[in-house]
């Protein structure tokens, strides 16, 4: 056990590093870091001082171990359009893109593995087709109309909510939060919404596809040939075994929750680090951009552990070596 | 009879799903009016003689001040939407095709061999895809568009725009391929007449294309269809979100975009008529993709 | 106790109705044991899942009544028939790695079933728990209870199905080959417990098995179906030792015998074709083989070869030790004879087979062909003469086909392959006249694998093999997927085929009466290691290894009088 979690922490480390090493080939090789810090006032002789003061005619590995240890250290340098410190740009904004982030996901969570389960046990149910087909509609459907037609009816024809911004926010100890206003809540429901329905469905036809698988094997029905009622059956049972692969997809969704809050953030005007991150594409803010990759990175490699974790929990198989 | 449906049993569940067969017929109309844009479309978009401020903001026929000449109505330049949805379309499905493709082949000829030889080139492979997979699709996407942005000289940038998104739309679906492809040739590294084929000495590429790549076709079919739906959903949300394609060549992502600035003034075609054709045309690929994932897995059925 | 009368079985299909099985009856007592033969397709499973009540939609009981004592059981509804299933009639399940949950406990696997049918308390149902495993064989089951299935071993674990079964005190069990996926040496123990279940408790067994010598050691009663009818029933010693109808006596007539060897297995002439090498018949792909074939035939040796496989690594400090799956095995094939490998599943027999055939490299030890030197796995180049010297016929022929391919594509391609024929037309000519050789209709040719039965597709493995012009045959497990009427068929071609061409032929299997029917000299594994080798007389008649002996007494035998009757 030990062993397989140490196994999955060395592999992370291992993306991690690949990622930053990513990072820094963009900030060292597109465009030249100078002419982007400095003004075109500055001379030539000052563009050198200041490259070798940096450090950039140094060894390309040795960069790199500095730059990443910078990066441990919390220094992630000054972004080329603001100035600002960059740390402090993606840290002000990461609590708005994180509670939008958990709350789609929960979202997707609550609704979407009950309607799995449901369209698993009564395949042939007339509500099983219109729900499939609703879901099929769902990921044909971008994320960005999703978001309009959201506006367009509960904020332009009914007026009930507002379409951008996140509302009244509370600080608590550097944490802009939206939960504990209402007015937070009420801007936190079109784009939660409209970032949870793709996920949604994603986990939907996964936990419905595993389920179908687990209802055919033959511990279930051995477990149906002994009378264990149906209600144990379909949950003790196909629901707990259904979770492992399920909980993999979902670590594997937290990423990709993440990276679409981009779009989200963008048609909601949701000041988060996606629609930092636009700006800095447009701006081509390489700094920014780099920070935004690593922090991502570790979002979905923390998950992944998290996940890990929780397998060796639920999977006996995991936990305790087998004696025979 | 009987044979000949059991060997043709897809064609048979074709004909007996009626939104299957629909899917089918809108998906391969829009491919068709795309293909043949210029021929079709009554007034070409990118040619500015041939539209007209003074035909700006028209609505479709069937509204007040419609007219026939342009039935679904003009967007603010006097443009035709009929045509700028078709050349829209065609830009979108080019884009989508050819990413589909590159990525098809990339993903697929590294995941076979990754499959085949196993140790230590799959252990490279799948470290790599592990790495795209901590940086999701559409991240991928916008970096490579990025990255292109800081490197390429700004006329260049212009004329290599479609290429640039193909490219990064390509790059970030082939995961996707290599996993699945990689799966698939180890379940078939199993079975015993690949087992047959390596024994009696024959090459490796005879093995890889000629004996396991006809097997696991259907679950590359599956995959092929559905990341074309992603490959058009990509391109029109980076058009959307006005890193994708320009406003002088619109695809149907930037049409929606455009369209976004009337939707609190009431000129509501000029948003929804692009946005209904595109979403036809994605759910169209989706359905055709579930059918071919229920035809090759009747398990799931 | 349990009585069925006229029992039809139906499966709706876009082409009409299938009938699974058709007028069925039997009757079970208390404490019988009631074995349900039959090849596949017979329709015996259905039985069973139509008693129970699950059958597999779309599925339904089309005519017949079940009456389990005075319940009938197909007036019963939905939830009342799940309140029976468990309480009245339980299942056992072919393979018990999958039979039980994983994420759950022993323990709370039993507790669960028992309170859902009794209203007992938990202590209550842990205590029943503990005595039924300990009855079931498991010692310390009080601490043993609380482990996971997967910590028990194939055997153990089946006890801890039997026990499920068997918790709320059924008065009938049906049995869907229970015995299927064990080794011989835990198959008897588990038969036994069987017995004495139906003997002490009185329980009544419904024995489904395609196993004949199962049945013969301990099922009381039989009944025999094919193609979901009725042939047969009766009390076992009756049906089988005097068997009225022609498919019993043809079922029991390819039955492999453990105690003699058979020259020919008698089979329905239909099916085969004139013995092969008799100037009756003129075969061009005949004429060929033994053109390349009969001179000279080569022998095979192998000295002190050791495969090892790295192990499963569990931690950062121990490197893990290596899995032995063969551990100094030396042998010598003479030239033109039949070499049979037996030996349970983890023996190292399939290993054996690719490391002859290149597919696995050796850790230890060198391999000879013809005397010259053959290296093993990578070393072996893809143009090493051996590639076409060794051909191998394989167990699933499910998937030793490739199933996009055609017949002729498959049969052409050594001949493509080894450079053995250059023009394509004169290939597919060939390939027509082997597969007439092996006994196939050569229209075949334009077919794809899909369109033929197990039986069929393994001849057409044969003839890919022989297409190869190779001097040895490696089979492994060639006829474990088959039902014994096709695998006396296919063991007689194999026979005349060796016959016809002095093919020096490796036949591995797990069954020591299939072997015996086909082997001159015979090597047992078990665990890597060699048991015993020697003549194929010696080792049957006068085992030396313990464990030889320990297996021929296991397997399940028919007496040797009923075997008399076979036509």
């Amino acid at each position: 056990m030990a062993y397989f979690i140490g196994k999955r922490l060395i592999q992370s480390v291992f993306v991690m590093l690949a990622v930053a090493f990513l990072a820094f080939s963009l900030f060292r090789f597109v465009g030249d870091p100078i002419t982007q810090m400095t003004g075109v006032e500055t001379s030539v002789a000052d563009q050198e001082r200041l490259r070798e003061e940096l450090g950039l005619n140094d060894p390309f590995a040795l960069q790199f171990m500095r730059f990443t240890g910078d990066m441990l250290q919390g220094d992630f340098g000054f972004s080329y359009r603001t100035r600002q410190p960059v740390a402090e740009m993606i840290s002000s904004r990461m609590p708005a893109t994180l509670e939008l982030g958990v709350v789609a996901l929960l979202i997707s969570l609550v609704v979407g593995i009950p309607a799995g389960v449901y369209t698993a046990l009564r395949p042939r149910g007339a509500a099983t087709q219109a729900i499939l087909m609703v879901t099929l509609v769902g990921v044909s459907i971008p994320t960005f109309v999703i978001g309009i037609m959201l506006i367009f009816f509960f904020g332009v024809q009914l007026g009930w909510l507002p379409t951008f911004g996140r509302g009244g926010t509370v600080t608590i100890g550097g944490w802009e939060t939206s939960f504990l206003t209402v007015d937070g809540w009420r801007a936190l429901i079109l784009p939660a919404i409209t970032l949870g329905v793709y996920q949604l469905t994603l986990t939907m036809r996964l936990v419905r596809a595993e389920m179908m698988e687990v209802m055919r094997s033959d511990y279930i029905r051995f477990a149906t040939a002994r009378g264990v009622p149906m209600g144990r059956l379909y949950f003790r049972h196909a629901l707990a075994n259904t979770m492992v692969p399920v909980i993999t997809i979902i670590g594997l969704q937290f990423g990709g929750v993440i990276a679409f809050s981009i779009v989200t953030e963008s048609v909601f005007q949701w000041p988060g680090m996606g629609l930092l991150f636009l700006e800095s594409i447009r701006f081509v803010d390489i700094p920014v951009m780099g920070v935004y990759l690593v922090v991502i990175a570790f979002f979905f490699v923390l998950v992944n552990l998290i996940v890990d974790l929780l397998y060796v929990a639920i999977d006996p198989r995991l936990r305790i070596k087998d004696v025979s | 009879m009987r044979e000949f449906i059991k060997r043709y049993e897809g064609l048979w569940l074709f004909t007996r799903s009626p939104a299957v067969i629909l899917a089918a017929i809108v998906a391969l109309t829009i491919l068709i009016g795309a293909a043949f844009a210029p021929w079709i479309a009554p007034l070409d978009p990118y040619d500015l003689a041939s539209f007209s401020l003074m035909d700006g903001l028209l609505p479709p026929m069937w509204e007040e001040f419609g007219t026939s000449r342009f039935p679904l109505g003009t967007d603010d330049q006097g443009r035709d939407m009929i045509s700028s949805i078709l050349y829209g379309a065609r830009l979108s499905l080019i884009i989508g095709i050819s990413a589909m493709a590159i990525a098809t082949v990339l993903g697929v000829g590294l995941g076979l061999a990754a499959g085949y030889f196993g140790g230590r080139f799959d252990a490279i492979v799948m470290r790599i895809a592990d790495i795209q997979l901590a940086l999701p699709a559409i991240l991928t996407a916008l970096l490579i568009d990025g990255i292109a942005r800081g490197v390429l000289p700004t006329d260049m940038q212009q004329s290599l725009r479609v290429t640039v998104l193909t490219l990064a739309i390509a790059l970030s679906l082939w995961v996707n391929f290599a996993r699945t492809a990689r799966a698939s040739t180890f379940v078939q590294m199993n079975k015993e007449y690949v087992q047959a084929a390596v024994m009696q000495g024959q090459h490796p590429l005879r093995v890889m294309f000629v004996h396991i790549l006809p097997n696991i076709l259907g679950p590359l079919l599956v995959i092929m269809t559905v990341d074309l739906a992603s490959a058009i959903l990509l391109e029109a949300t980076l058009s959307f979100l006005g890193i994708g394609l320009p406003a002088d060549s619109p695809s149907l992502g930037t049409l929606i975009r455009i369209g976004m600035q009337f939707l609190f003034s009431g000129e509501w075609w000029i948003l929804w008529v692009p946005t209904l054709f595109l979403v036809a045309l994605v759910i169209s690929i989706n359905v055709l993709g579930d059918f071919l994932r229920d035809v090759f897995n009747p398990r799931l059925r | 106790m349990l009585r069925v009368q006229g029992l039809t079985v139906k499966f709706p299909s876009r082409f009409g109705d299938v009938t699974a099985v058709e007028d069925m009856a039997m009757q079970i007592a208390p404490g019988e044991i009631h074995g349900l033969v039959g090849e596949s397709g017979a329709g015996k499973s259905t039985v069973g899942a139509a008693v129970i009540g699950l059958l597999q939609p779309p599925g339904y009981v089309a005519a017949g009544s079940l009456h389990l004592g005075e319940t009938d059981l197909r007036t019963l509804d939905r939830t009342a028939a799940h309140r029976m299933r468990g309480k009245r009639i339980s299942m056992i399940f072919q393979d018990p790695q999958t039979s039980l949950n994983p994420l759950m406990t022993i323990e709370d696997q039993l507790v669960e079933t028992i309170q859902t049918h009794e209203d007992i308390t938990t202590s209550d149902a842990q205590a029943r728990a503990v005595d039924l495993l300990e009855e079931m064989g498991i010692r310390d089951a009080a601490a043993r209870m609380q482990a996971y299935p997967h910590q028990f071993s194939g055997g153990m674990r089946q006890r801890v199905v039997i026990a499920l079964a068997l918790c709320t005190n059924p008065e009938l069990i049906i049995a869907d080959e229970p015995t299927t996926a064990l080794d011989v040496a835990v198959q008897s123990q588990v038969l036994d417990l069987i017995r004495r279940l139906a003997d002490v408790r009185k329980v009544g067994f419904m024995l489904i098995t395609h196993d004949i010598g199962v049945i013969a050691q301990i099922a009381d009663s039989v009944t025999v179906m094919r193609r979901g009818k009725l042939i047969e029933n009766g009390p076992t010693a009756e049906v089988l030792g005097r068997p009225q109808h022609a498919y019993t006596k043809q079922l029991m007539g390819a039955v492999p015998p453990l105690d003699r060897r058979l020259d020919r297995f008698p089979v329905p002439e239909d099916e085969t074709s004139p013995a092969l090498g008799t100037a009756a018949r003129t075969n061009k792909a005949e004429d060929w083989l033994l053109e390349g074939v009969r001179q000279n035939p080569i022998g095979l040796s192998l000295d002190g070869i050791t495969v090892a496989f790295p192990g499963t690594r569990t931690s950062f400090w121990h490197k893990p030790a290596p899995f032995v799956a063969l551990d100094d095995i030396s042998f010598e094939v003479r030239p033109g004879a039949v070499l049979g490998v037996v030996g349970e599943s983890g023996s190292g027999k399939s290993t054996l087979a690719k490391t002859l055939t290149g597919l696995l490299k050796p850790t230890a030890g060198t391999m000879t062909l013809a005397g010259a030197d053959l290296p093993g796995g990578k070393a072996r180049g893809r143009h090493h003469a051996s590639r076409q010297l060794i051909q191998m016929v394989f167990q699933d022929p499910f998937s030793s086909l490739n199933s996009r391919h055609r017949i002729g594509a498959i049969l052409s391609e050594p001949l493509w392959l080894y450079g053995l024929v250059k023009d394509a037309a004169d290939r597919r000519a060939l390939a027509k006249e082997m597969l007439d050789l092996v006994g196939m209709a050569p229209d075949a040719i334009d077919k794809y694998p899909h369109q033929f039965s197990g039986g069929q597709r393994q001849r057409i493995a044969v003839a890919r093999a022989l297409l190869a012009r190779p001097k040895v045959l490696i089979c492994d497990e060639p006829t474990s997927a088959l039902d014994v009427s096709i695998q006396a068929e296919l063991l007689n071609l194999l026979k005349d085929l060796q016959a016809a061409f002095g093919l020096t032929i490796i036949f591995i299997s797990h069954n020591l009466a299939v072997v015996r029917q086909m082997a001159d000299e015979v090597l047992v594994l078990r665990n890597g290691r060699v048991q015993e080798l020697g003549a194929a007389e010696d080792v049957y008649e006068r085992p030396s290894a313990a464990y030889t002996r320990e297996l021929l007494s296991l397997t399940p035998v028919m007496p040797a009088e009923w075997a008399q009757h076979v036509p």
